[in-house]
């Protein structure tokens, strides 16, 4: 028996070799190659943005230098501060929403089904459906402005897509020394929580990371400003509009993943909680929620990372030349597609691609993990 | 159920709750149908919210006519990628959960950290290659192009499934003498069904949805219909009845899609959030 399973497994191999040289060469030898066009001077030359072949030249890491420290290149700095932003909110607004209706769907209301329908749907159109139909909600003059007049309230007046207004401005050049107080704010609460643990060594660890975080934020940070001139960026409002369609499309699939883990809660956890006298409040903020934590987490990921990427509903939304509403994602696309500035925009690429990584990469590593005991 | 417990006036509440909140996601919809009923001339932003005079369906038999060849080129595209992702998925699916060789879960973890990848860091020599075997602006580019980044999610819901199939079938099959392909074709595929109507559904509703390959990859014939929808929305000075009766036919097959298969479609959802 045992060489015929090794003959099937001999198969297997071969069965998967197609797709493994597929992803291999359009995933990672596609990276690679977006990789290396990222450190050439590609698109610098007019006559490379015609040539079949285009001569390039290595120029290093030129490209990212100019992303965050050139003077031209600030849309791009805006941008990354766009996102991450548009992420905090977009992350919250689903997981509040999502989490408030799979409550709500989880007393079994007459209609479940309905309500559960009606709050899944969005998420079966496509983004560019979404941005078109949110595109004309947000119009200055109509749609949702005009909302407040229906009780007798003067129309609102926000500029939804294309406010110029910006909040919580910050200088690019504190960046490096904000970067290094929340390393070192982080590096605390680890060694806090490994403190409580008892593992003093990686406590210790911990505290001295802090501590040089907090030691480099003071004494160095100051002095690490990458540009010699004061840049303000902050969170466009214009943003506001996005994201509310967003949540919109996602709001249920996010109730559709904590109903998942809802189901799964076993009913005697609920009556034991109810028996001893907790309420239905404590029910679900003692026992339900911190079962599950593990829902939350995937969901911020899968979310998180559809944030980062996202490109069509800002396209469909605001257009692919709105500069208050403008996204890395698509950046990148009118850099390369638009202006052949192809080495740049494989730059944006690369540094969404690590972006997306730093959380899927421990995410996916977990994740299976987990798999091996099953 | 703890909710059966609850209080009458707890349940009027959670019931005006769920009223709201319905009324919140349909409105869009509302306004949507609404807006491509309208005149193209009756259509003025404080007039938004009002019902049509007259009700002119016109709008839907022009966007019919002007996106039906974008409405074929999607369907074309959208059935052979799907088709073709879920086979290839299905057979992966298999070796990963019934014949695993030393390594195959790294190779299973490199295949799936395709599906998180934002497609512009492989957007440019994507680009170039499907220029230089001559798809460009042809349909079979991104048929090929949705086809490979269709297998990590295909690979991966098909391997989650399988893995359930009980391993004494697989081994009293090979006891009985059948090969690789003949329990493959004779247990495995025969239990498949459940599988493979989540992983089309998945597949059919992603690829008619998406918008970056699509727009990056095809010309004014190819387009799909997200591309042709998104020009025709982002036009300057646009009567919005022609893009409004546009996002409705857009929208319509995997709308459909989602009210036959809702319990098959959530499933498909769920296994996009991993667990290996």
């Amino acid at each position: 028996m045992r060489w015929r399973r090794h003959t099937n497994q001999i198969i297997g191999f071969l069965v998967l070799l197609p797709s493994m040289a597929l992803v291999g060469v359009f995933v990672y030898s596609f990276i690679g190659r977006t990789l290396y066009a990222s450190l050439t001077d590609w698109g610098q030359d007019p006559a490379q943005a015609l040539a079949l072949n285009p001569i390039t030249r290595f120029i290093g890491l030129d490209n990212y230098r100019q992303l965050f420290t050139g003077v031209i290149d600030a849309r791009f700095r805006q941008d990354l501060v766009s996102t991450v932003f548009f992420t905090a909110f977009f992350l919250a607004g689903c997981l509040l929403v999502g989490l408030l209706l799979a409550i709500l769907i989880d007393h079994k209301p007459r209609g479940e089904g309905f309500f559960r329908g009606v709050f899944l749907f969005p998420f079966a159109l496509s983004f560019v459906v979404t941005g078109t139909i949110w595109r004309w909600l947000l119009q200055p003059g109509g749609g949702v402005n005009q909302l407040p007049t229906m009780v007798g309230l003067p129309a609102g007046s926000f500029a939804w897509l294309t406010s110029k207004q910006q909040v919580w401005r910050f200088d690019w050049n504190a960046l490096p020394a904000m970067l290094a107080w929340a390393a070192a704010l982080s590096l605390a609460a680890l060694a806090l929580s490994a403190l409580r643990s008892r593992r003093r060594g990686r406590a210790a660890a911990a505290a001295a990371g802090a501590v040089l975080a907090a030691g480099w934020a003071l004494l160095a940070g100051p002095a690490a400003a990458p540009l010699p001139f004061p840049e303000l960026h902050g969170f466009n409002l214009a943003f506001v509009g996005i994201v509310v369609a967003a949540v919109w499309q996602m709001a249920g699939y996010t109730m559709a993943l904590y109903l998942a883990g809802l189901s799964g809660v076993p009913e005697e956890i609920r009556e034991a909680a109810v028996v001893e006298g907790a309420s239905e409040w404590q029910l679900y903020t003692r026992v339900i929620l911190p079962l599950l934590a593990p829902i939350t987490l995937s969901a911020m990921i899968v979310l998180g990372h559809i944030s980062l990427k996202i490109f069509d509903l800002v396209f469909a939304m605001a257009g692919p030349d709105n500069a208050y509403t403008d996204v890395p994602a698509l950046l990148m696309y009118i850099t390369t597609f638009r202006g052949n500035q192809f080495a740049k925009g494989a730059a944006i690429g690369v540094i969404l691609l690590l972006l997306v990584a730093v959380i899927v990469v421990p995410y996916l590593r977990s994740q299976l993990k987990e798999g091996v005991h099953e | 159920m703890s909710a059966g417990r609850a209080r009458p006036s707890w349940r009027w509440a959670m019931y005006a709750c769920l009223a709201l909140a319905a009324g919140l996601f349909l409105m869009p919809v509302y306004m949507m149908l609404l807006t491509a009923l309208k005149e193209p001339a009756a259509i003025g932003l404080d007039t938004a919210w009002q019902l049509p005079r007259t009700w002119n369906w016109a709008s839907f038999a022009r966007a019919w006519t002007s996106f039906l060849p974008k409405l074929q080129n999607s369907l074309v595209l959208t059935v052979a990628a799907s088709g073709a992702s879920a086979m290839l998925g299905s057979l992966n699916g298999y070796v990963f959960a019934k014949w695993p060789f030393p390594g195959s879960r790294i190779v299973f973890a490199f295949i799936l950290f395709g599906m998180f990848i934002p497609y512009q860091a492989i957007l440019i020599p994507l680009f170039g290659f499907v220029k230089s075997i001559g798809l460009y602006g042809s349909i079979w580019g991104l048929v090929l192009v949705h086809t490979v980044y269709g297998l990590p999610i295909t690979t991966l819901i098909f391997r989650n499934y399988y893995v359930d199939i009980p391993d004494s079938l697989i081994e009293s099959s090979a006891l009985e003498g059948a090969g690789f392909f003949t329990i493959y074709w004779k247990v495995v595929f025969p239990l498949s069904l459940p599988g493979f109507v989540v992983v089309i559904i998945w597949q059919f509703t992603q690829i008619w949805n998406e918008f970056l390959f699509a727009v990056t990859l095809s010309n004014p014939q190819s387009q799909p219909i997200t591309v042709a929808l998104a020009q025709l929305a982002g036009g300057e000075a646009v009567k919005w009845n022609l893009p409004m009766a546009g996002a409705l036919l857009a929208a319509l097959p995997t709308l459909l899609i989602y009210v036959v298969f809702g319990r098959y479609f959530v499933r498909g959802l769920l296994a996009g959030s991993v667990k290996g």
